[in-house]
């Protein structure tokens, strides 16, 4: 089988605003898409519609995961599941260190208990590979981080957790240069084709280093555009107001 | 989803809850008269001053007031409380010759085993007096003194007499008064002038006989440059009946001694826990307190500090933990009496299931202190709208040249922290128990290893269940 996730018709508010309003997406295994979209268009509330924050309730439709429909499966299990959020503005968790989460997560994932030693190896290996000081494992979590440090950290639990299915909001969002070349290089090394990935954006830095399959325009709580990675460069050069008059018409 | 309910009442607090039979070889009538404390002084074959100092606590203790602040005492009747309780046994220095079942009990709370493995002496008291007493020796032939108070007072009579309750004396308020005339049991440590004592001494106070009460009397002495990591633990079963724990600690601390005190109190919901510590420091002295306060139905503990000395120092580091039914009123108190001298303290508190957790303090810079300096730092987290929690700091500063900071916050626990961890896979209720786990982390790394160990345990059994 070769469908990861199908999203059908939904509609989804939040607070009594209705954001998305019909959205439809397909992702296969081994699939890189990216979601684009100006502010106010939805780009965050789809993140969360698909992880279940239960602050975000999906009204209509059908979210489907290996063609299991997760509208009302709680967020710890569509994570055990294999989907993985890596947030826009991750959480600071005092008293939780980045290893003790890791672990924690990693033993509720597999329902296995952790191999310390060749899990530390796995830990030390990411934290080199996103540029990060092996001290960070003991440091709380997210605390006192920079933003560039925030978004490595969650490409570190990514990679860690191996899910099936990633998120990425807004990851390349306030990144400099070299740390979006870092965290690029982090997600090419995840990739492979039995997973997919959903780069969600509003700006192109990502896009050098990442080739997606599909380019999505989110405009208004609906996907009103998809096409190849040119389409992306359109967005770039000309901006979303094209697109907006496909939404009026 | 179904869910384990537990309620609190019925927690199984496994070993601290199991009860021997009330065994003794004497046990006073309930309630205090001069009869009763005549009868223990005799019993304990104590010096005269002694019996004569017991009476003019009394005395004091009959006329002063119930403090008019804090939590309220009305279910305290001194008439329903037991004040001596000796247990079926003289003190040991022997394991094998403690009675089988009190021996079995500090087994289980792993004392023997912490002794062989972590430990440089133990003390360990059963109901009103020591039945066990330890001590390495090398630090015997180094002149450190660690025995209990009963027989403090016969082979130390002139340091017993010296300090004994000088540091906080009977007028104090109500409780120390009570302890003055009723203390039992307890420990006195003696460390010479230049001594480092590396590994901790520790005495545990078990009570296990209904409707008593526990006054532990503790001293000790550092010398000049001596060092030493005192622990005390404390714990009983649950009755149905009030039980009362008023004990009291004195803490000298000469120039440039160093000692860390810790603390883990995991009294029984029937507990009034009415404690009184206090240190006095020493030029270029330091006193670190070590604080978790678990159990008992009312706390009221706030030990103090005396900063007398130059450079003298004072670190407090504390958690409170109170469930339903408990309100556990903690915090501490310094007094900045001589000029450099520095203070930190670090509070967190915990309140659920209607708990009630106050952090209540003073720091107090005399006019004389100048350069003195102090950070202190309160948390507090409430785990469901039925808790409560309160910060009542007091400063008392005399003098302009000083340095102070102060920092409260009252939170509860962050959804979105939630919603985090739970994208990682982590379940609701796994989530709030590391939240609360992680809000306690720098505490339970200051506690020793075993403590902190217990004290996750305990968080994990009040947490279980109960939220979600």
């Amino acid at each position: 089988m070769n469908r990861l996730l199908e999203i059908k018709d939904v509609y989804a508010k939040t607070e009594e605003k209705e954001i998305l309003k019909g959205l439809n997406l397909t992702v296969n295994k081994g699939e890189v898409h990216v979601i684009m979209g100006s502010n106010g268009a939805g780009k965050s509330t789809l993140a969360n519609a698909i992880m279940g924050h239960p602050r975000y309730k999906v009204t209509s439709g059908e979210i489907l995961f290996e063609e299991e429909n997760i509208i009302d499966i709680k967020t710890d299990e569509r994570a055990r599941k294999g989907i993985f959020l890596s947030f826009q503005t991750p959480e600071e968790v005092p008293g939780i260190t980045v290893e003790g989460l890791l672990r924690s997560a990693r033993m509720s994932i597999t329902g296995k208990p952790i191999k310390l030693r060749s899990f530390r190896t796995e830990l030390k290996e990411k934290l080199e590979l996103l540029q990060f000081d092996e001290s960070y494992a003991a440091r709380y979590l997210n605390v006192g981080f920079s933003g560039g440090e925030k978004k490595k950290n969650e490409i570190i639990q990514m990679m860690l957790l191996n899910p099936k299915l990633v998120v990425l909001d807004e990851t390349d969002s306030g990144l400099d240069v070299d740390a979006v070349k870092i965290v690029s290089n982090g997600i090419n090394q995840f990739k492979n084709e039995e997973n997919a990935v959903i780069i969600i954006t509003h700006n192109s830095k990502m896009l050098e280093y990442l080739r997606p399959d599909y380019v999505h325009i989110l405009l208004d709580g609906k996907i009103v555009k998809t096409g190849d990675a040119s389409l992306a460069k359109e967005v770039i050069d000309n901006g979303f107001a094209d697109f907006k008059d496909i939404v009026r018409s | 989803m179904e869910k384990k309910k537990t309620i609190i009442e019925d927690l199984d607090r496994g070993i601290y809850d199991i009860k021997n039979e009330d065994k003794f070889s004497y046990k006073t009538k309930t309630g205090l008269t001069r009869e009763v404390i005549l009868d223990i002084s005799e019993k304990k074959s104590e010096p005269e001053w002694m019996t004569e100092f017991r009476l003019k606590s009394l005395q004091i203790y009959n006329e002063i007031e119930l403090p008019a602040w804090g939590p309220a005492l009305d279910e305290l009747d001194m008439d329903n409380i037991v004040i001596y309780v000796k247990p079926d046994t003289q003190m040991n220095s022997d394991w094998s010759e403690v009675p089988e079942e009190i021996k079995d009990t500090f087994e289980k709370l792993g004392i023997p085993k912490a002794e062989r493995e972590s430990l440089a002496g133990v003390g360990a008291q059963y109901d009103s007096e020591v039945v066990y007493h330890s001590i390495k020796e090398d630090l015997v032939k180094q002149g450190v003194i660690y025995t209990d108070m009963e027989s403090a007072i016969i082979e130390y009579e002139d340091i017993i007499k010296e300090y004994f309750m000088k540091l906080v004396p009977p007028s104090d308020h109500k409780f120390v008064a009570l302890h003055g005339a009723v203390w039992s049991g307890g420990s006195f440590v003696y460390v010479p002038e230049g001594v480092e004592v590396d590994i901790p001494l520790q005495s545990y106070f078990r009570l296990n006989s209904p409707g008593a009460g526990q006054f532990e009397h503790t001293l000790i002495i550092l010398e000049k440059n001596a060092k030493l990591h005192f622990i005390e633990g404390c714990s009983a079963p649950k009755y149905n009946v009030t039980n009362l724990h008023a004990g009291c600690v004195e803490l000298y601390i000469k120039e440039g001694a160093t000692l860390r005190y810790s603390t883990i109190e995991n009294w029984s919901r029937n507990m009034l826990n009415l404690n009184t510590k206090r240190a006095v420091v020493e030029k270029n002295g330091t006193i670190e307190w070590v604080s978790g306060s678990f159990g008992s139905k009312i706390s009221m503990l706030y030990p103090m500090s005396i900063l007398k000395g130059e450079n003298a120092k004072s670190e407090f580091t504390g958690i409170t933990f109170a469930g339903k039914d408990q309100y556990l009123d903690t915090g501490t108190k310094v007094v900045h009496a001589a000029p450099y001298t520095s203070s930190a303290i670090s509070t967190k508190s915990i309140s659920k299931s209607g708990g009630t957790a106050v952090y209540r303090g003073s720091v107090t810079v005399t006019e004389n202190a100048h350069h003195a300096k102090s950070v202190i730092s309160c948390e507090s987290l409430m785990l469901d709208d039925l808790s409560r929690s309160d910060t009542i700091p007091v400063l008392d500063i005399r003098n302009n040249e000083v340095e102070i900071g102060h920092e409260a916050k009252i939170g509860r626990i962050s959804d979105d922290t939630i919603y985090y961890l739970m994208t990682r896979g982590i379940s609701e209720e796994e989530a709030k128990a590391m939240i609360v786990r992680g809000f306690a982390d720098p505490i339970a790394k200051e506690l020793p290893l075993e403590y902190a160990v217990e004290m996750n345990n305990l968080i994990k059994l009040e947490l279980e269940g109960t939220i979600g």
